[in-house]
């Protein structure tokens, strides 16, 4: 919403300077967003006459002028505009300028040779216009020496506010003005409006075409006719407050329309009584009816929206904009002025629908004040007559002006109650009498009327927001919020909450960069990884590449490590911990931790390095940071299992399963699958772990934070290593778990320590040599023990895995 | 006599004139082994005289001790000497670089790091954090918080949405993280004091919009919290957050369709040369939206506005992360560019704590 300075002092009285109504507007709700000031950023411009121009000696475009800034000494000035010429006045200026269209500020210049001691100005250069064939011509009658931007009555300041949407009545200046009459800066003036006494009745009538509920999408509609009038150029002081606030001047009886916008937030609509045929009908649109409207475009309506149409047609979009047929132009001498009033819910659909974004719809959308539907008529009947003669008939309205009066059941304590501000009665209640408010009643508990400008207050608490925005909100003084409870503070996190800090801290120890990428991934990558559900697809994308939310980390962090390589980063190792989604209810989502490695991008070192290295990554680096984050996480590895292969984004020879059980997967490992590298447009060595947090098993509840009693035994440890020759596809964690097993209460770990295939075994079968570790606690065992325990391991190995002591 | 003197200075150079342990070795047995010149001398005292014994033991016992002596600490010479070689030709090059650690390596995201912040500085004034799912009907993300079906607050907010299901409602994206209030007080009785941080998606980008950013939410409800304790909780947190021992806020009167009163609150500082400084300057910046839960926002969660009331406020993630740590722009926070990470991501031990300051 944008005004000037003297428009909003047509109806306010005051004495408060530009910078107190700003700093006004701001503190009571009414954000200014920015002030245009020329008189300040034009104030060193001044005019000045031409004494001379004459060819500059060195340069066939430039003329060297001299100026005369009403000082009495010539000033030397060197100009190419085309018209500079003897005799002419025109603005300057003086060095030291800022020059808003270059820039620049000016400085004394030689140019080709000449001193130039300043500048005429263009247009385009003061940003007033985008002309900068020349500089500007100034009347023969323009003083010299004063400032040109008083002159020019350009010194009008421009103000915009940011409008909270809860404020129809601010989008007109009357309501501005009333709300810094309300905060003390003056008083508010200029609000009444004559009661036109017309001739004769209406000759054109209105019927509301609207039954039933729909009632409602036009309570009322009122029109007048002015006869005789003539149209043509509105007056220069309101083309000038129109082009201020960026509105372009059509002619007198469309300006007043849009005067009045603004000025009261009454928009209105005026049709050419000659072009309209019959009488007119506001209805719903007919589907596939057209319009061709004011803005040169043609629209297709459909029942959604209201209408206004007489004999011919459509003739105007109900409260968002008229038609070219029957709009105003310089041979319009019959009016037809319109007052109507909108639901702002259908003019909101209709406008998005169609695009089409008007000060009308804006308004309208946000609730206009009924009461001012004929005295906005009578306004703009006056202005009309006034601007354009002609002669009035008598209103015709139809239906009924709404009654929006409610009653609201206000305690003044309240106010100290929500707020924390002690206002006292007397107070709230002078504030709310200033913006329009009845009150009801004395004492501690009123009766409060909103005024019928204010859709937007309800109950009591906007009641109490109204009283100390313009009482102040700086008033209120900050208050230590108690503490609950005396107690030192609890911890707060949840399971998942600390799960998740710590899986992040943990990866990023690990040497992984963490990387927050977007919860939505195309199609086809949520397909890849096994999602595509139609229920998580996004119907209005912002990108066809962001359409689909996400069921796995690693599409993101693919693309991401690509991403990186193609910048010449090819060693990456990134994390992400984050939603994912499964379905679209809530525990459809789930927070898991992900991380890819590529190229060499490996814990223990990336990259080429004098002492080793350089190995590209490979499945067991991510399967050693899934351990150690599970580790971190406290997840105890008794119950976890390892299954080989995964899903089908994992090589399928080259991955793993990790779960608590075959129906409690919860992540897998691997090198990623040539297919998805395939299409993703990926180049690996890739690498990647995904875990579901919000899947692992939660820590077992303990009585006590007492650790377990430690017990040492008396007796050394003591190793034996057996070579076992196996089939090639034997699992390793199977020989593992059957050495575990032979003597529980003596094997406390069981290493591997070689993997062999080549010279001196089968081409089918491998070598596997593990480091058992006996842990006696009794008493130190005998040859003879040690002997069948070995023996034990071997067979029990044998047994489970069909593998032979190597000789 | 003079045989012995001569012995001895002869057996003592031999001795100091041995290079190695093997020379060394060759004096000793030349000396003392079993045909050695000592030794072959020791042997002669068992066919002496008591006399002659009495006057020669001594004196080829002494030569012996010598000799001994002299070895021992030749030997001690040679070894030091071999091991000060050893070592000399053990030299390695320290300043051949070693391999970067993991932990100096990895890096935390500032999002991530910023939430921690904000978790350790309203934890210690008694709130908990809140979270609840991005994906969000349309009722729990507007309709609850009092923004009317066609409201043009709605349209404010740039929803992405879902397709509709069979009944044809359609969830959203949440557009805010304000439907965990609703699903705070729906399920926990007052007082609540809970921040809700978390994603938000809004249809909007350019230079300083993404589809994707984060929002920190906070709810205080109980029978007496006021705009009064409102102004405090923001001003302490500010201080705290941006660690300066002054901050200078101004509360504009505004309007969120779930709060009123509402404000939106400015904090004042001082930009020059790109960098901003709070507690100085004059400059205002818009830092965050806050105001008393509306009455109809109670209502929809079962409570009565005339006993309960609080307030909520709500700010960017992102935003404050900016506002602290420098970040120009907010697009590269999403694109996982590893040299934006490794410059403005955090150290792995980088812990926020108010114990230790949130940053070191």
């Amino acid at each position: 919403m944008k005004f000037t300075l003297s428009w909003l002092k047509d109806h306010l009285e005051t004495n408060a300077s530009l910078d107190e109504i700003v700093e006004t507007l701001t503190r009571i709700g009414l954000e200014v967003e920015g002030v245009e000031d020329k008189a300040k950023t034009l104030g060193a411009y001044i005019n000045a006459y031409v004494i001379s121009a004459e060819q500059h000696p060195n340069a066939d475009r430039l003329r060297v002028c001299m100026v005369d800034t009403g000082t009495g000494s010539p000033i030397q000035v060197v100009c190419g505009a085309p018209n500079a010429r003897t005799g002419m006045k025109s603005v300057f200026a003086p060095p030291g300028t800022y020059v808003p269209g270059k820039n620049i500020t000016l400085g004394v210049g030689t140019i080709r040779g000449v001193e130039s001691a300043g500048m005429l100005c263009s247009a385009a250069e003061l940003e007033l216009s985008e002309d900068h064939d020349g500089i500007i011509e100034l009347p023969e009658d323009a003083p010299i020496g004063v400032a040109y931007a008083a002159y020019a009555k350009l010194d009008d300041p421009v103000i915009e506010i940011n409008l909270t949407p809860n404020r129809p009545d601010c989008t007109s200046i009357f309501g501005i003005a009333r709300d810094l009459a309300a905060a003390g800066l003056g008083t508010l003036k200029g609000g009444d409006v004559p009661a036109i006494q017309g001739k004769g009745a209406c000759p054109v009538s209105v019927t509301l075409d609207l039954s039933g509920d729909d009632a409602k999408l036009c309570p009322t509609f009122a029109l007048r006719l002015v006869r005789g009038v003539k149209n043509g150029p509105s007056p220069e002081w309101m083309q000038r407050r129109l082009l201020s606030i960026g509105l372009r001047p059509i002619n007198a009886l469309v300006d007043i329309t849009n005067y009045i916008t603004f000025d009261r937030g009454r928009p209105l609509h005026v049709f050419d009584a000659k072009k309209v045929k019959g009488n007119l009908t506001v209805r719903r649109a007919r589907d596939g009816e057209e319009v061709l409207a004011l803005d040169g475009r043609t629209y297709k309506l459909d029942a959604g929206t209201v209408v206004i149409a007489d004999e011919n047609g459509v003739e105007s979009i109900a409260g968002i904009m008229g038609g070219e047929h029957s709009g105003s132009d310089e041979g319009t001498t019959d009016v037809l002025i319109e007052s109507a009033l909108w639901d702002p819910l259908n003019i909101a659909q209709t406008g998005r629908k169609h695009g089409i974004i008007t000060d009308a719809r804006y308004r309208f959308e946000r609730g206009i004040d009924p009461a001012f539907t004929v005295p906005g008529l009578d306004l703009a009947t006056k202005m009309v007559i006034d601007l354009c003669g002609g002669e009035p008939t008598e209103a015709v309205v139809a239906g009924k002006v709404p009654d929006t009066t409610r009653v609201i059941d206000f305690p003044y304590s309240e106010v100290p109650r929500l707020s924390g501000l002690d206002v006292k009665p007397a107070e709230s209640e002078e504030i709310l009498k200033k913006l329009g408010f009845k009150v009801e009643g004395s004492g501690e508990r009123v009766n409060v009327v909103p005024p019928s400008w204010r859709p937007d207050i309800e109950g009591k608490a906007d009641l109490v927001e109204e009283v100390i925005r313009i009482a102040g909100v700086d008033r209120i003084e900050p208050k230590p919020l108690p503490r609950l409870e005396a107690t030192v503070a609890k911890p707060i996190l949840t399971l998942i909450q600390k799960r998740t800090r710590v899986a992040r801290r943990s990866l990023a120890m690990r040497g992984l960069v963490e990387a927050v990428t977007w919860s939505f991934i195309s199609k086809d990558e949520a397909e890849l990884f096994g999602g595509g559900d139609a229920r998580l697809a996004l119907a209005n994308p912002i990108a066809a590449e962001l359409s689909d939310m996400r069921p796995s980390l690693l599409p993101g962090l693919l693309k991401a490590a690509q991403r990186n390589a193609d910048r010449g980063i090819g060693d990456v190792a990134l994390f992400e911990v984050g939603q994912t989604f499964a379905s679209d209810e809530p525990e459809g989502q789930s927070i898991k931790a992900a991380a890819v490695r590529r190229g060499t991008a490996r814990a223990e070192g990336v990259g080429r390095h004098w002492n080793g290295g350089a190995e590209s990554v490979d499945a067991f680096d991510v399967k050693a940071d899934v351990f150690a984050l599970l580790t971190a996480l406290g997840i105890p590895a008794g119950g976890l299992q390892i299954v080989a292969g995964g899903p089908a984004w994992f090589h399928p020879g080259r991955s793993g399963t990790l779960q608590f059980g075959p129906k409690n997967i919860v992540g897998a490992f691997g090198e990623v699958h040539p297919k998805i590298l395939k299409a993703l447009d990926l180049k690996g060595p890739l690498v990647a772990f995904e875990l579901n947090l919000d899947a692992l098993p939660p820590p077992k509840a303990k009585p006590t934070k007492m650790k377990p009693k430690l017990s040492l035994p008396d007796f050394q440890p003591l190793t034996r290593d057996f070579a076992f020759v196996v089939g090639r596809d034997v699992a390793a964690g199977d020989i593992v778990k059957a050495a575990q097993g032979a003597e529980r209460a003596l094997i406390v770990g069981v290493d591997v320590f070689d993997i062999y295939e080549g010279t001196g075994i089968d081409p089918d079968k491998k070598s596997v040599a593990i480091a058992v570790t006996l842990q006696p606690t009794e008493k130190t065992l005998t040859d003879v023990e040690i002997e069948a325990v070995t023996a034990k391991i071997v067979a029990e190995v044998s047994k489970k895995t069909g593998a032979v002591l190597r000789g | 006599m003079t045989d012995l003197n001569q012995l001895e200075r002869d057996l003592l150079s031999q001795v100091e004139a041995a290079g190695d342990e093997a020379a060394l070795e060759s004096v000793r047995v030349s000396a003392l082994g079993k045909k050695g010149s000592v030794s072959e001398l020791l042997k002669t005292l068992g066919a002496m005289t008591p006399e002659e014994r009495k006057e020669r033991g001594p004196l080829i016992n002494g030569l012996r001790d010598k000799v001994q002596g002299a070895l021992a600490a030749k030997k001690e010479t040679l070894a030091e000497a071999a091991l000060g070689a050893r070592l000399a030709a053990e030299r390695i090059d320290v300043t051949l670089p070693v391999q970067e650690a993991p932990e100096a390596r990895g890096r935390i995201h500032p999002i991530s790091q910023v939430i921690e912040e904000l978790t350790a500085i309203f934890a210690d004034m008694g709130f908990s954090v809140a979270e609840g799912p991005d994906i969000e009907t349309d009722y729990l993300n507007f309709t609850a918080l009092n923004f009317p079906v066609g409201h043009p607050a709605r349209e404010m907010h740039d929803t992405f949405f879902l397709a509709p299901d069979e009944k044809g409602e359609r969830k959203v994206l949440r557009t805010h993280t304000s439907p965990v209030q609703i699903r705070t007080m729906t399920s926990q009785k007052p007082p609540i004091r809970v921040i809700i941080p978390g994603r938000t998606y809004r249809h909007d980008s350019d230079q300083t919009h993404t589809p994707m950013f984060h929002q920190v939410e906070g709810l205080v409800i109980d029978k007496q919290a006021n705009i009064a304790h409102m102004k405090w909780i923001l001003e302490e947190f500010c201080k705290a957050f941006f660690e300066v021992d002054q901050v200078k806020m101004r509360f504009r009167p505004s309007f969120f369709p779930f709060t009123e009163p509402s404000a939106e609150v400015d904090i004042q500082c001082s930009r020059k040369g790109g960098e901003i400084r709070f507690g100085e300057g004059t400059d205002w910046l818009e830092i965050l939206g806050c105001g008393m839960v509306h009455p109809n926002v109670l209502r929809n969660c079962g409570l009565d506005p005339d006993e309960y009331q609080g307030f909520a406020w709500g700010m960017g993630i992102d935003r404050i992360a900016m506002l602290k740590y420098g970040m120009p722009d907010l697009r590269p926070f999403f694109e996982a560019d590893v040299r934006w990470l490794n410059h403005y991501g955090f150290r792995p031990l980088d812990i926020p704590s108010l114990v230790s300051g949130l940053t070191s």
